[in-house]
């Protein structure tokens, strides 16, 4: 208890414990009562909130049970293994995935339930930084920019190029406007993504594996940007990244998310000094744990067929 | 034996299933591409681009195949109708061939393969790479500003390729029977003139491309946005789009020839 009183405190909003819905439930994952759930009861603290939700691939299930929430002006960071849902989060942040059960709600507003006008209207006051940028590969970097102003807004070309420029002085790039994604670094390419991202001045900002094949000038530049972006737009941020030292330099915030569960929380200084194994494992880079090195198998002597 | 039966009968109802499934899947498609194009139309230069695309791009093999066609069928025109003293019909000849199968046809087995897998290509890269899915979050609708603006694009392109491969390939029967074998050019084209009928020849020639510019072009925007976001799964989506709309083509033609010209 004491742990999430002290949470409160820190993101000066309550937590409550919520009654784990798993094992009532039709999800296939066994999922434990979470331990350390935090959810503001104060909606509008919330930026974006998880309200029990279950979500799974077909057959397989990616998320179960979770109930966490983001909230206002904090960079926070979702941190697992690979596979084990943390995309997915991103994806139904925005929309492109709905849950099988409970609800994701952005601005106090039922995401899942929204039409499609709706929800179109939402993603404008999001923005997401795609792993690999995701860049329109046949436009310039200034194009690329653009698109959001000329597809959203009725502005003169002056307006737009000051406007593109701008956003890409953020990032530095504003040299750069003239070239093609395919003549950029992937550092390059994820600033200039970030520029486009940026471009409608979203209040929340989603950034999948920001940090993923950069080399450290690249990551530590990207990490700086994620945490001046953030205040200087007054948003929300989403840093979904395995990337530990990183992240967490920069965000105020930690949830750990393994097998479709979150299973620790914390600020990066409560998470370094944790006795949880997983939490232990995944900071200090541990090859085997909580997360097994080998894949379930049979016996090794029998897939061998030496032995008995 | 009881179970092998029993085992194929399965896989034929498997297969089956699958494909009705898929069949639902890619109608449901369509019908949100064609609802949500009011913004192709809306946004004319979207509309341009995509026609430049599918269309302006393939006019170079559609304008070479076509005469070559032209001028095949113009010596094998002229070769059979000597034997029979007719020569000079060999204007009409050609001309029937071209605008009521050949022209349709070969253009749409062309289209097919230029700007068919192209456009499964380019969307199925889009899809990999994530770039629809970055355009959802910029709250810009891909099936607006990509998919319809695309497969209108092909629709409108498809018949007037047809159109053009159809006077190549008349340029390339004159050019053998008129100016290489020396048939009489007065008789070349006033017998074309006289036996092609507007309504019966050449009106059907252009509802057959029509239909044939609308399968394929759905077939390529489908395979496209349904492939697999790997380059395996985007290689595949483009061997499906080349083979499926030959195969549609050819199965559609043999219906529509079958209302068109011989009354069935």
């Amino acid at each position: 208890m004491w742990r999430e009183t002290r949470l409160a405190t820190i993101l000066h909003v309550q937590s409550t414990r919520r009654k784990p819905r798993c094992a009532m439930s039709s999800c296939p994952l066994e999922c434990q009562p979470q331990e350390y759930n935090f959810k503001g009861n104060v909606r509008s603290e919330n930026l974006v909130e998880f309200d029990g939700v279950d979500f799974s691939y077909g057959a397989t299930p990616i998320l179960c049970n979770v109930d966490i929430g983001f909230p206002k002006g904090k960079v926070i960071a979702i941190m697992g293994g690979s596979g084990s849902g943390k995309t997915t989060l991103l994806r139904l942040i925005g929309g492109q995935l709905k849950p099988d059960a409970g609800n994701v709600r952005f601005e106090g507003e039922a995401i899942n339930f929204m039409s499609h006008a709706r929800l179109y209207a939402s993603r404008r006051r999001m923005g997401m930084l795609f792993q690999f940028g995701a860049l329109f590969t046949d436009l310039s970097v200034f194009e690329n920019v653009a698109f959001p102003f000329r597809e959203h807004l009725q502005l003169p070309e002056p307006m737009i190029r000051d406007l593109v420029l701008m956003k890409l002085h953020a990032v530095g790039l504003r040299g750069a406007h003239r070239l093609k994604p395919a003549e950029l670094s992937g550092g390059m390419a994820r600033r200039v993504a970030l520029a486009r991202a940026i471009a409608l001045d979203p209040s929340l900002m989603m950034y999948d594996e920001p940090f993923a094949g950069l080399d450290p000038i690249s990551v530590a530049v990207i990490a700086n940007l994620i945490r001046r972006l953030n205040s200087a737009l007054g948003a929300t941020s989403i840093v979904v990244t395995h990337d530990v030292e990183e992240s967490f330099k920069i965000v105020d915030y930690v949830y750990f998310i393994s097998q479709g569960e979150i299973v620790a929380q914390g600020t990066p200084a409560e998470l370094r000094e944790s006795e949880q194994p997983y939490v232990r494992q995944f900071v200090q880079g541990q090859g085997d744990g909580p997360v097994r090195f080998h894949y379930p198998a049979g016996a090794y002597d029998a897939d061998l067929g030496v032995g008995g | 034996m009881t179970a092998a039966l029993a085992g194929g009968l399965r896989l034929i109802g498997r297969l089956t299933v699958d494909g009705v499934w898929r069949l639902g899947v890619a109608s449901r498609f369509m019908s949100i591409v064609l609802l949500r194009s009011a913004t192709t139309f809306r946004r004319f230069r979207l509309l341009i681009d995509e026609v430049y695309f599918a269309g302006a791009l393939s006019l170079i093999i559609i304008v070479i195949s076509g005469l070559f066609v032209g001028l095949v069928l113009g010596l094998q025109g002229y070769e059979t109708l000597k034997r029979y003293g007719s020569a000079e019909a060999v204007g009409t000849l050609v001309a029937l061939l071209l605008v009521r199968e050949l022209g349709p046809v070969v253009s749409a087995l062309l289209f097919a393969s230029r700007a068919g897998s192209a456009i499964t290509a380019e969307i199925g890269i889009m899809k990999s790479t994530e770039q629809l899915s970055a355009m959802e979050m910029m709250a810009v609708d891909p099936y607006s500003r990509v998919l319809a603006p695309m497969f209108w694009g092909g629709f409108i392109s498809m018949p007037l390729l047809a159109a053009i491969f159809s006077a190549m390939g008349i340029v390339g029967g004159y050019l053998i029977a008129v100016v290489v074998i020396g048939v009489d050019a007065g008789a070349f084209w006033s017998q074309m003139e006289a036996n092609v009928d507007f309504r019966n020849d050449i009106l059907n020639g252009v509802i057959k491309s029509i239909v044939f510019g609308g399968a394929v072009t759905a077939i390529a925007v489908f395979e496209g946005y349904d492939a697999l976001p790997t380059a395996e799964g985007v290689s595949h989506a483009v061997t499906r789009t080349v083979v499926t709309s030959a195969l549609a083509v050819l199965a559609l033609d043999f219906v529509l020839t079958a209302f068109m010209f011989t009354g069935i």
